[in-house]
């Protein structure tokens, strides 16, 4: 199986790797996957008045899933919480040509995106 | 030194100029059916074919008669078990066999399980080796097949062929043996080893694809078969078909010049083998080695990269083949059920890759690839939350993942 152009781009050069300063306010961390399933996703988001103001991960598995990882981080930088919440795994899918095989990568991006917002808010509850 | 580099020489071989030569007159000038009786043409195809039969012969210390070509080692797998489970079906109905063999074999052996055949399937130990004991406590009275490869395709592990012959010999079981990894790369003699059928093929030895063997032993006992293809009754009636005048050319003169270069080629491979895995294992930590360390083929290096999801790694590494056991690179998102067998953890089994050396290897493609395996494997773990949370003290154990 061959990688799309999108896939490859994203591997050679991620957007986005590492992760914020431990204690660093209002960061939002989602932790996906599972090391025995071969993929584990880690996006934190920092948010500011309701909107992501950046964006970090670090990934352990596939080409395709540091590829949709990557991209995610690019996407929701600048959003809102609620526009970040309606970014559907088959959106990334068609964005990095991604094959029937690969659709889970897809989905633990947008795993990680739900997760990364729902622990920013439980971490600020009443906010 | 030429990009791309090839080091995946288990999955198949560039096949040596000096085969191709032996092979080019029979496409064009010797084209002759070699079952051809009557003219010319036919003569020299069929002569051909008994040189090929004879070098075939000789590599395993068989007598040509012994030998039934088939298109590939998959065909000779499913020909021994299928064959010999219809043949011998009024002295029992039950198989032995064991979790780590290839594809060909185990999936034979299912089918002939759905068709009533009880077949016994052996644990391996964590060195990917099985317990000859364990075969002598499988027999039953009821047992007409041991089917134990010689050599594993995805940790180079070689099994203890010579006991279980005899343990097979003893019951007056009959024996057969996947050895399609194994010849040319490491002596095999099917004398000695007490096997009664053999597997192998061109392609893993510097041969063209599409061209296989059977040994059928013929003496000492007399090994009958049933054929799976009806036909025209080539081969002893065991396997019908036209044969592959050029493909059986080309694997016999693979054969001579395996046989002749056989102990400095595998020393010579074994050397950059270990060159390439203390190059890798020196400078990276949490490398770990999958199979036994010493009783393995000289070219199969299988190791796991702790942190680095295996085919991540080969995306970074795309200027050299080599294949890996993680689950992505296959579509059933499992990984490698040869790796689950040693009881590696799973996600170990993620992180694998084996390299596999061969005849066209040099030492200056070795320390391009040591380079290479450890700038990629350090970008990934830096890239890895696994890694990063190991360096944070964390027991990755005792985490409690969100699995869907």
């Amino acid at each position: 199986m061959s990688y799309s152009d999108e896939v490859v781009k994203h591997y050679n050069d991620p957007k986005n790797v590492g992760s914020f300063e431990k204690g660093e306010e209002n960061v939002g961390t989602g932790i996906v996957g599972a090391p025995e399933c071969g993929d584990v996703m880690k996006l934190q988001l920092k948010i500011e008045n309701g909107v992501i103001v950046d964006a970090k991960f670090k990934t352990f598995g596939c080409g395709s899933a540091i590829a949709s990882s990557s991209l995610a981080t690019e996407w929701v930088k600048g959003k809102t919480m609620d526009e970040a919440m309606t970014i559907k795994n088959t959106d990334i899918v068609n964005a990095l040509h991604l094959p029937p095989v690969k659709i889970h990568c897809s989905v633990l991006a947008e795993d990680a995106i739900k997760a990364a917002i729902e622990d920013f808010k439980n971490r600020n509850n009443g906010d | 030194m030429n990009l791309p580099i090839y080091m995946d020489n288990h999955s198949t071989t560039r096949v040596d100029p000096r085969v191709v030569d032996e092979m080019l007159p029979y496409f064009t000038a010797y084209y002759g059916n070699a079952a051809s009786r009557n003219h010319s043409f036919g003569w020299d195809a069929d002569k051909a074919v008994e040189t090929g039969r004879e070098r075939l012969a000789k590599i395993i210390n068989a007598d040509p008669r012994e030998i039934i070509f088939t298109s590939g080692a998959t065909e000779s797998n499913n020909l021994a078990l299928k064959g010999v489970v219809e043949m011998y079906a009024e002295k029992g109905n039950h198989i032995i066999t064991q979790v780590t063999e290839h594809r060909s074999v185990l999936d034979t052996a299912k089918r002939l399980e759905k068709n009533g055949i009880n077949v016994t399937y052996l644990p391996v130990y964590k060195d990917g080796l099985v317990d000859p004991e364990d075969v002598r406590k499988a027999i039953t009275e009821r047992t007409v097949l041991i089917s134990i490869m010689l050599v594993n395709n995805e940790i180079g592990v070689i099994q203890p062929i010579e006991e279980i012959g005899r343990i097979a010999k003893e019951r007056e079981v009959l024996f057969h043996c996947d050895a399609t990894q194994g010849v040319g790369k490491i002596k095999v003699d099917v004398q000695s080893m007490g096997i009664d059928l053999l597997s192998f093929t061109a392609h893993k030895l510097y041969g063209p694809k599409g061209v296989g063997a059977l040994y059928v032993r013929r003496r000492n006992p007399r090994v009958r078969l049933s054929p799976i293809m009806d036909g025209g009754g080539h081969e002893r009636g065991m396997r019908s078909g036209t044969l592959n005048v050029p493909g059986i050319a080309g694997f016999g003169k693979a054969c001579e010049i395996a046989l002749e270069v056989m102990d400095e080629e595998a020393s010579r491979i074994l050397y950059l083998r270990e060159r390439l895995r203390k190059g890798v294992v020196e400078s990276l930590g949490d490398v770990h080695l999958n199979g036994h360390p010493t009783r393995r083929m000289p070219g199969n290096l299988n190791l796991s990269f702790a942190y680095v999801e295996g085919e991540s790694l080969l995306m970074g590494l795309k200027e050299i083949a080599l294949s890996s056991g993680s689950a992505c690179t296959s579509a059933t998102l499992e990984p490698s059920y040869v790796l689950q067998a040693l009881k590696v953890s799973p996600e170990l089994a993620h992180s694998s890759v084996r390299f596999g050396l061969g005849r066209f290897n040099t030492e200056e493609e070795v320390d391009y690839v040591i380079k290479r395996v450890i700038e990629t494997v350090n970008r990934l773990r830096e890239m890895s939350p696994l890694y990063e949370m190991v360096r944070e003290g964390i027991d990755l154990k005792q985490v409690k993942w969100a699995k869907d």
